[in-house]
């Protein structure tokens, strides 16, 4: 046999590996949640009943999922006006300039801060701070979990959106300002029409970031097994309740948190791939 | 009026009713050729006309790509190029592209010398010197890079790039040297040079050239093939066919009606 | 009359125009404002533990540091088990994901367009989005349970590994991509055979690229903390035997948070892990920077 032939069966075979791992996730998780399924069936994902107390165990998982969801929509709608001006002012305004590239590498950098960095700052300094504009519940909850998580997110949604923003043609620019548009009219009607869908899909999957970010929103939502009912309620989402209470876990409880992580592991994978799909549809 | 005959006698290598298709596309059909030895042949057309994938099937580049099947015949001093396996085949032929492209990473040095090292041939050092020695000289760039032997290729001018390129082919004594439009991406100065370089060089080598450029092909080529839509329309002596073409295509494009 | 019409509704478009660009300069400012408030608070309130002590000595129980506190002094020890761990763990989830995704990415370069090939992209893209505290369930159900019959290193290494996997893929498939053709034909063609013209031509040329992906993976996944508190547990002790409960930085930052005798050690060990983060970040931006 040739080398090259034997080359050729070396990079099959050993990406291959990512498949089986992949793989053996999903076995892995639904393996691991079959005895949950079994004594719950999909009334798991519809009862807000988390009890593990001996006797009377029963886990249903509808707090976490409405935790999960509400915090990361909530951040998403936070972090828009800011990531959404962070990438005109990279890629419109500022382009190829070095205030840009400076500013550029400060959002690179929040994506480099360790989630449970974000924690503590929530904890010792946004906190406080929203204790002292009246903020109940010693300041713990979906909304002080929200600003964090929107912080977090903001590379993601920004990087793509940036560079799509910045892909925009300029003779479809340069059409508009020769018709006497304003800047702002310029980006209003044509850079961000044009960029649209991209805009979006950074958006996705910034939003698919926040599904399962863990540390930081484990000491900040306050960690109650409620489902929210506001943006100023204590809560858990499904990392949270997963980083909570596995330490004292086993039995039908493991299994329970095993089916939290196949659920949140289903979101994540669909959210992201409309993200992908978006994307692949543009080019 | 059949002109894809083999016009020489003993050529080097023998094209034989040589056609490729990508799926079913055909790029080059029924070629019928012989090429001489120690002698520059021009491969011209206009731009898709399957020059460039006929040069690529003559070291089997092609094979790189799926969906690429040759029928008809090759031969290399007599022996079958696609029972060869690809690897010796390869070093007996030279390869030069369109734009120069010594291996960035590699010093002058390790690029000439770079068909052996990758090969994993051991010699000794005296051995490897004198290779790279004789092939820079034999490309004229050996006074200019004598002393900087171990400065990345990548600063030389492009022209040099391109000689130190051909200076990577010859190290390993090809019997044929194949270049794709080898100046096209070159000023007239450094193209000037290779293209002298390409006449000294048919002293020792066989040299088969596409190109584009119909005065660079009457400047250098003893024999010229003139393809169109994949197919040979004319081959022969460059200046017979320069100065009194057979078929009207090709008067036509050495005319400058199309191409 | 209309002239002056047309005036003033130039000048209120061009009074939008500012405002808007003022808009966007502020909420640019705003965006980037916490990596400067984080990193100012890190140094202000870390900066007086983190002595040479704090990088070679171990961690100091509850009594200690109380004791330390009602003297109204520094608490004592470091967080060397911490880093020991980090660095055993993250190195041994590199070993373990650096071979596999550079040969898998190398695989996607050179299959482009084929259907498995695209799958495996696919599947890699989707492992990437997966929460990192979902990997540590799994390295717990694989190894923890299978493997070392409880939390180890190992375990955390794993959970790493799995993170870094689709990252590392993805850069050395966008590098290649990158790398003219003609590098690669000009090996071949020079009848070198194909894995030498691999590592001897194509990977050295991207070279910067895949250190890029390498380093930007472990910055990542230097800082993760929920997948190692479901595997590798932690460790006050020094511990580097890989099928053994061991320590990291952000593993020891969550119990000196949970600990409030410990609370002083909370920021000179965030400050220390920020440093390391950011260190293989913009090393990895030079890396990059250096390609072009």
């Amino acid at each position: 046999m040739n080398s090259d032939k034997i080359t050729k069966i070396v990079l099959f075979s050993v990406s291959f590996i990512i498949l089986i791992v992949a793989g053996g996730i999903v076995f892995s998780l639904v393996g691991g949640a079959i005895p949950s399924f079994k004594t719950f069936g999909f009334g798991f994902i519809t009862s807000s009943h988390w009890d593990p107390t001996e006797g009377r165990e029963n886990y249903g998982a509808l707090p976490f999922i409405a935790g999960t969801l509400i915090t990361s929509f909530a951040a998403l709608v936070i972090s828009f006006p800011l990531s959404f001006a962070t990438s005109l002012f990279l890629g419109e305004y500022y382009r190829n300039t070095r205030v840009a590239k400076i500013l550029g590498t400060m959002v690179d950098l929040l994506a480099g801060i360790p989630s449970i960095v974000y924690g503590l700052w929530g904890f010792y300094i946004l906190r406080p701070f929203l204790i002292g504009i009246g903020f109940e519940n010693q300041g713990f909850g979906v909304l002080t979990s929200s600003i964090v998580l929107a912080i977090m997110i903001i590379p993601y949604a920004t990087s793509l959106s940036n560079e799509i923003i910045s892909m925009v043609p300029n003779d479809l620019k340069e059409a508009a300002y020769s018709l006497g548009s304003t800047r702002y009219e310029v980006i209003r009607y044509v850079t961000v029409p044009a960029a649209r869908s991209g805009i979006f899909a950074g958006y996705i999957l910034a939003f698919g970031r926040a599904l399962g970010e863990t540390m930081a929103v484990t000491m900040l939502i306050g960690n109650s097994n409620i489902i929210p009912d506001g943006l100023f309620s204590t809560g858990n989402t499904m990392a949270s309740v997963i980083a909570n209470q596995f330490g004292e876990a086993d039995g039908l409880k493991l299994s329970s948190l095993i089916f939290i992580g196949l659920l949140l592991f289903v979101i994540t994978g669909i959210v992201n791939s409309i993200g992908k799909l978006i994307i692949k549809k543009m080019n | 009026m059949n002109t894809n005959i083999l016009q020489v006698k003993d050529p080097i290598l023998a094209i034989e009713n040589l056609s490729v298709a990508y799926d079913k596309n055909v790029a080059v059909k029924d070629v019928t050729v012989g090429i001489k030895k120690n002698t520059v042949t021009a491969i011209m057309g206009p731009s898709g006309c399957g020059k460039s994938t006929l040069l690529r099937v003559l070291n089997r580049m092609h094979e790189l790509y799926e969906n690429i099947h040759t029928t008809g015949s090759v031969t290399l001093n007599g022996e079958d190029i696609f029972k060869m396996s690809a690897i010796k085949l390869r070093r007996k032929t030279g390869m030069v592209f369109q734009r120069p492209n010594p291996f960035p990473t590699m010093s002058i040095y390790d690029n000439v010398i770079a068909g052996y090292k990758l090969n994993g041939i051991n010699q000794k050092k005296q051995e490897r010197d004198e290779i790279v020695e004789r092939s820079l000289r034999d490309v004229a760039l050996w006074d200019e890079v004598k002393d900087s032997l171990t400065k990345k290729g990548t600063f030389l001018s492009g022209g040099q790039q391109q000689r130190l390129c051909i200076a990577r082919a010859l190290a390993f004594n090809p019997e044929i040297i194949l270049l794709d439009e080898p100046t096209s991406a070159l000023d007239p100065v450094a193209t000037s040079k290779i293209e002298d370089l390409l006449i000294t060089l048919k002293e020792h080598y066989t040299i088969i050239m596409v190109t584009h450029n119909m005065s660079q092909a009457a400047r250098i080529s003893d024999y010229s093939l003139f393809m169109y839509l994949g197919e040979l329309v004319e081959y022969g002596k460059t200046k017979n066919m320069f100065t009194n073409p057979q078929d009207r295509r090709t008067e036509e494009y050495l005319t400058g009606k199309f191409g | 009359m209309k002239a002056i019409n047309e005036t003033e509704n130039i000048n209120s478009r061009i009074r939008k125009d500012r405002v808007f660009l003022g808009l966007v300069v502020l909420f640019s400012v705003i965006t980037v404002s916490p990596i400067i408030l984080i990193i100012s608070k890190l140094i202000e309130k870390g900066y007086k533990q983190l002595s040479f002590g704090f990088l070679v000595e171990k961690t100091p129980d509850t009594m200690e540091a109380m004791t330390a506190i009602a003297n109204n002094e520094l608490i004592p020890g470091g967080i060397v088990n911490g880093i020991l761990g980090t660095l055993l763990m993250v190195a041994m989830a590199a070993v373990i994901a650096i071979p596999i995704a550079i040969i898998t990415g190398v695989y996607l370069y050179e299959n482009q367009g084929k259907w498995l090939a695209n799958i495996t992209r696919n599947v890699s893209d989707i492992l990437q989005g997966v929460p990192s505290i979902v990997l540590g369930l799994i390295s717990y159900l694989w190894v923890v349970k299978y493997v070392t019959n409880g939390f180890s290193a190992l375990a955390g290494s794993v959970s790493l590994a799995i993170m870094m996997l689709p990252m590392i893929v993805r850069s050395t498939e966008e590098t290649l991509k990158m790398i003219p053709q003609t590098l690669k034909e000009a090996g071949l063609a020079l009848g070198i055979p194909y894995w030498r013209v691999l590592t001897g031509i194509l990977i050295p040329t991207g070279f910067s690229g895949l250190m890029t992906g390498i380093l930007l993976a472990v910055s990542r996944v230097i800082g993760e903390t929920a997948p190692l508190m479901l595997t590798a547990l932690g460790s006050r002790a020094i511990n580097m035997n890989i099928s053994k409960p061991t320590s990291a930085i952000p593993l020891l930052i969550w119990e000196f948070y949970n600990d409030p005798n410990m609370v002083d050690m909370i920021w000179s060990s965030s400050l220390l892990l920020m440093i390391i983060v950011l260190a293989f970040n913009l090393t990895a931006k030079q890396f990059a920077a250096n390609r072009k």
